[in-house]
């Protein structure tokens, strides 16, 4: 029985409607673990909840009923643990390229020699080395990304929970990146979970992918990506499966018959 | 970047101001002349020149400006810090700026320069109730840009620090007090310059030191040229006092792409 890293357990998130009464149910009775070294997406329609289940995971939100548990323990608030990366960099525009990477570790009282040796070995391990001493305004989109990749990985967290990472970028970057992060999971056997809208991102990047109803969200399905190579998403792009997945969670989520057709038929 | 392609116009912009100071000096000096103008009114550069000289022998001119110096930095400081910290302090608890703000805005409303001829009322002719005009009158507008730049800060910022278990000090140090920098600064701009308008209102009113005090002096003579002395002093404090800050706004802003900070010297 492999080690379950990440479990949500029974995780229902209701939230008071805005500007009126009544409730709102963004998530209903999610369960499903992950286990160590795993990769797993989480897609589903627009407000299914998936970043609600990024936020209870890190530990910046509670839910309303059930818990979240890392390392078996329940997640009572943010926790070492655990990193997290959003579309958005979040990079601080005075802080250098390797002080941006330092951001958690100085936050978490690691001493700067230390700090520093992690930040030089992960800038190395992405190519760059060379920006180290850069501000983030001067690096491009791609790069500003996988400085916000370099941070999430410079606490050294068991699990990482990225929140479409990679959304902000253009195509053939994104490719460039998904390999950078699946080839960095894969040795450093980390454990994730991401959430994405891109279909073959999904297909490409993991080991599972769960599919979520719309609101109020739960999981209505659950995919074994059973290909090799996942730290290698590109060769995956090239495998004829790829596809056939990519396919198949396109019915089960009813792409096709949603309200985005008419407008992609008037364009 | 593309250095040459801005260096040109600049320095085309330089040789146009240059020529423009030289064309005004002119006009000063044998413009009044030249329309009739008696010098009582208009009295031409050479005579304010001559009046500045007279100034710093006898009038203690050096006094006066450093008096006057003095004053704005104090207020410009104070008020400045002062102006931050409530910033930073309503920014971070929304009650208290519920609470406040009306009071907050009706004291933004009123003209500070007004509470002058009170201060001096209850703190004499001395240089401490120009201090407190300065201090009223900077307060604000640093105020006002610390608050919203703390408002306006990223929540996923802050969650970001809070996932890594940032306590509250550490997100205000390492997070909330750098965004904030670059509207304090231009909060600190409005102040710097504001900060010699309080000072000067409050020699107007009252005292007997400072260049206020001067041109009140010169007025009461009928010393036109005094008066333009007193005026071209202050605006030379109001100058240095702006200049200070562009040059303290570039150190700390540094990271900042070069055209973004402090406008255009």
């Amino acid at each position: 029985m492999p080690v379950v890293r990440l479990e949500y357990r029974n995780v229902t998130m209701r939230f008071a409607k805005t500007g009126g009464r009544g409730v709102l149910t963004a998530v209903r009775d999610v369960s499903f673990s992950i286990a160590d070294g795993e990769v797993v997406s989480l897609i589903g329609p627009s407000g299914c909840g998936k970043s609600t289940l990024l936020n209870i995971g890190s530990g910046l939100a509670a839910p309303s009923d059930g818990a979240a548990f890392v390392d078996g323990a329940v997640v009572a608030g943010p926790n070492s643990q655990v990193a997290f990366m959003l579309q958005k960099d979040l990079l601080l525009p005075w802080r250098t390229v390797a002080e941006n990477v330092m951001f958690g570790v100085e936050i978490q009282g690691v001493a700067l020699p230390e700090r520093r040796r992690r930040a030089q070995a992960l800038l190395a391990n992405f190519n760059l080395a060379d920006f180290s001493d850069h501000y983030p305004h001067q690096l491009s989109g791609g790069m500003r990304q996988r400085v916000a990749l370099a941070r999430t990985l410079a606490v050294d967290p068991h699990v990482l929970l990225l929140d479409e990472p990679f959304s902000a970028v253009d195509a053939q970057t994104r490719m460039v990146l998904q390999r950078d992060l699946a080839r960095t999971l894969k040795q450093a056997g980390k454990t994730a979970l991401l959430i994405t809208h891109d279909l073959a991102e999904a297909v490409t990047l993991s080991d599972r992918v769960l599919v979520m109803s719309a609101r109020p969200g739960t999981i209505v399905e659950e995919i074994d990506i059973d290909m090799p190579q996942r730290e290698d998403p590109i060769a995956r792009r090239h495998d004829a499966r790829a596809n056939e997945y990519v396919a198949r969670l396109m019915d089960r989520l009813d792409i096709g018959h949603t309200a985005l057709e008419p407008a992609r038929g008037e364009a | 970047m593309n250095g040459t392609a801005r260096s040109a116009p600049m320095r085309k912009g330089a040789a146009a101001s240059f020529a423009l100071l030289v064309v005004f000096l002119a006009a000063w000096q044998w413009g009044p002349g030249l329309l009739g103008i008696p010098s009582f009114i208009v009295p031409p550069l050479s005579m304010v020149a001559d009046e500045f000289v007279h100034a710093w022998q006898v009038s203690h001119l050096l006094l006066h400006t450093g008096v006057t110096v003095g004053e704005v930095l104090a207020g410009f400081v104070i008020g400045s810090l002062l102006g931050a910290v409530i910033g930073y302090l309503l920014g971070m608890s929304p009650t208290a700026e519920f609470a406040l703000s009306p009071y907050i805005l009706a004291l933004q409303i009123a003209p500070k320069v007004a509470f002058a001829p009170l201060f001096i009322l209850w703190m004499g002719f001395t240089v401490y109730p120009k201090i407190l005009v300065a201090i009223l009158i900077v307060f604000f507008p640093v105020m006002v840009n610390v608050l919203t730049a703390v408002r306006a800060v990223d929540p996923d910022l802050i969650n970001l620090a809070r996932a890594f278990k940032a306590t509250r000090a550490q997100i205000f140090w390492k997070v909330e007090f750098p965004t904030s920098m670059p509207p304090m600064f231009a909060g600190l701009r409005i102040g710097s310059t504001l900060a010699v308008v309080g000072v000067v209102v409050g020699e107007l009113v009252g005292g007997n030191r400072g260049l206020g005090y001067l041109l009140t002096f010169g007025e009461g003579q009928a010393n036109t040229p005094l008066v333009f002395v007193s005026i071209v002093m202050l605006t030379v404090v109001g100058g240095i006092a702006y200049l200070a800050v562009i040059l303290l706004e570039r150190r700390v802003l540094h990271y900042l792409p070069a055209r973004t900070v402090g406008g255009n010297f």
